[in-house]
């Protein structure tokens, strides 16, 4: 039975190399792989500059109207680009400009944090397998489940209120105000994925040759200077690989921040991936031009971090 | 872990990290495990503000000749002291009561200020069964099953094969299509939303879980894992095999896939990770209710007025069992293959 059915799984590739020849086999097996690939990726690529250059609200391609860079020119449209709401489309400009705070925060917070833990786990300390997997354990919660833990504990009636209450404190709007929703994004971000940071930054840690901190010892350096002229020059590449990784996905946070807040209260909350995705899906028109415009702005801007993130894991891997 | 244990007491350091490491885990398990007790309450207990620790209800207790059980209640006694009543009804602000011990015992009457319900450690299991029938909560989990081990099933199959021909084979274009491969590692789907919409619609795979499986199985990552593991595998294998005439198909099927388990391993457990937790794709594919993963039904649920808690805690625990238990047996897979190809 099992052999009946490995045979029916070898023969239209047999069948195939009878065809072909053993020598365009590995055509035959990189095929799918590529199929799908060009498919979904690439040629999604190269539409969505058609979409960006066209407008109207029709959604096959062929329907919409060429115009040129006018999507481009509508989004970067400000009669003071200090001012966001002098924007044409301020909603994007608002978008960008808590992005920019987000980014600016939640990677910073992060870094800081995961390079702390990281040295901390790198000591040698008793249980140090179960903490490592401690922090990790967050990275592998869906955005969805970890904004509604989140949006459970800091609800009105919620824990963390009960606590300030019980405390003689008075509750706070935690997601109902501007400043606090948007700390509580950079809060859960930050919470939801350390982890993956740290095993970077553990894992540079542990490739530096213990016997330069042997030799430090026997000198009798103070720790903060060990840290400082052994630990930090020779973790550069991965803080490097680290803070570049982390600001192209802050750049693109979306999922949990879209649960837990929705982008509110308002617009305070909103970032750019929910720009993007609200204005091509969510609204009562499709402006699907003005999306994608906005989408490769992002992907500009990905694409720099991208090319500094190669350079700095090739100057890792040095 | 020796020299931790018998340097001099009183090293700044060393309490330093275990204060943060203490304080850590219980930043990362607490709001989760808060969430596990909250699932467990019953509705009326998660509107109690402030909230109690662990899920409490009031209790019940089947009184003959009553169809349904009766809420106990403490009330005082004609003496003074105070006993656990079953009540029969309420009447504006007076109870009527009954020894729950006594047969046909007689109806008292006692003020509700003055009475106090009875707690008891309840577990709200309905929580978990009720979303299942009134709601499409089982469609969803189903639905998330199938996306979850398909993509997973087809993506190992797609991408061990072209692995292995990056691997195993010299032929012309295959650096340039290893290059390829691995460049597209940093398009993010944030930048091709729209357009690869527009495909998914035109293949008709729009509100179809085909529509979700197929556009991210052809993962850049996992072709570069077992691309590198397939590289250590000897070729003098595959040569012995030629010899007695196996196709190359079965070179692949037979030799070469069985002895790559191990990082097979590794992105299997990252596909099922990575499906299961899937949101803004499958948000921008699936519109129909009936075809919405767990990921979607949970965001759905939640954005509806009047959110139904109770429910929602339940489903969202259900949500996060299967990522947890891969993090409990797998998770140093995990870590290794993200210390060793820097995946997530």
């Amino acid at each position: 039975m099992r052999a009946a059915l490995a045979r029916l799984i070898d023969w239209p590739f047999e069948a195939l190399q009878r065809a072909l020849g053993a020598a365009r086999m590995p055509y035959v097996f990189v095929l799918p792989n590529l199929l799908v690939f060009g498919i979904f990726v690439v040629l999604p690529m190269l539409l969505n500059i058609w979409y960006a250059t066209t407008s109207g609200v029709e959604l096959m391609p062929e329907q919409r109207p060429f115009t040129g860079l006018a999507n481009f020119s509508e989004l970067l449209d400000c009669s003071n680009y200090l001012n966001v709401a002098s924007c044409r489309q301020d909603r994007f400009w608002r978008a960008v400009d808590n992005t920019l705070w987000f980014v600016a925060f939640q990677v910073v917070t992060m870094v800081a944090l995961s390079l702390i833990t990281a040295v901390v786990l790198n000591r040698k300390m008793p249980l140090r397998g179960f903490f490592r997997a401690v922090f990790f354990y967050p990275v592998l919660l869906s955005p969805v489940v970890v904004a509604l833990i989140w949006k459970w504990i800091l609800q009105p009636d919620g824990v963390l209120n009960a606590i300030l209450v019980a405390n003689g404190g008075q509750r706070l709007p935690f997601l109902l105000d501007s400043d606090w929703s948007f700390t509580w994004t950079v809060v859960v971000s930050v919470w939801a994925h350390m982890g993956f940071y740290v095993l970077i930054l553990l894992a540079g840690l542990q490739a530096i040759p213990p016997d330069l901190y042997e030799a430090a010892a026997m000198d009798g350096t103070p720790q903060w200077r060990v840290f400082w002229r052994i630990t930090m020059p020779l973790l550069m590449p991965n803080m490097a690989v680290v803070l570049v990784l982390g600001l192209i996905r802050a750049v693109q946070a979306f999922d949990e921040i879209y649960v837990l807040t929705g982008g509110g209260p308002g617009t305070a909350t909103q970032y750019i991936v929910q720009y993007i995705y609200e204005t091509a899906f969510a609204g009562q028109v499709h402006i699907m031009g003005l999306a994608a415009a906005a989408s490769m702005l992002v992907g500009g801007v990905l694409l720099v971090l991208t090319l500094l993130q190669l350079l700095a894991s090739a100057r890792a891997k040095q | 872990m020796n020299s931790f244990l018998t340097r001099r007491r009183g090293n700044w350091t060393d309490w330093l990290s275990w204060g943060w490491m203490i304080f850590g885990t219980l930043a990362m398990f607490v709001p989760v495990l808060w969430l596990v007790l909250s699932s467990f309450k019953t509705q009326s207990a998660l509107q109690e503000f402030p909230p109690s620790l662990l899920p409490t209800g009031q209790k019940q207790i089947v009184v003959a000749g009553f169809e349904k059980p009766l809420p106990v209640f403490s009330v005082p006694l004609p003496d003074g002291s105070r006993a656990e009543r079953a009540m029969v009804r309420r009447i504006g602000i007076e109870l009527q009561v009954i020894d729950p011990a006594v047969l046909d015992a007689p109806i008292r009457r006692v003020k509700l200020a003055e009475a106090s319900p009875v707690r008891e450690l309840h577990f709200a299991i309905e929580n978990y069964l009720e979303p299942l029938e009134k709601f499409n909560f089982g469609r969803y989990l189903s639905n998330s099953v199938i996306v979850t081990v398909t993509a997973t099933a087809l993506t190992l199959l797609i991408n061990a094969m072209c692995a292995f021909a990056l691997s195993k084979y010299e032929f012309r274009g295959r650096n340039g299509i290893f290059i390829f491969i691995v460049s597209t590692l940093m398009i993010p789907i944030t930048v091709i939303l729209v357009p690869a919409f527009l495909v998914v619609t035109k293949l008709n795979l729009g509100n179809s879980l085909w529509g979700v499986i197929l556009p991210p199985a052809a993962t850049p990552t996992g072709v570069f894992l077992l691309r590198q593991y397939m590289l250590t595998i000897p070729d003098e294998l595959m040569d012995a095999a030629r010899m007695d005439h196996a196709s190359e198909w079965r070179l692949f099927w037979r030799i070469v896939l069985p002895l790559a388990a191990p990082a097979l391993a590794v992105l299997a457990i990252f596909s099922v990770v990575w499906r299961w937790n899937d949101f803004l794709w499958p948000l921008i594919v699936l519109n129909r209710e009936d075809v919405f993963t767990l990921q979607l039904g949970l965001a759905s649920f939640q954005g509806e007025l009047q959110t139904q808690w109770h429910y929602l805690l339940a489903m969202t625990v259900v949500t996060l069992i299967p990522v947890s238990v891969v993090f409990a047996f797998l998770q140093k897979y995990i870590t290794t293959g993200i210390a060793s190809a820097g995946m997530k």
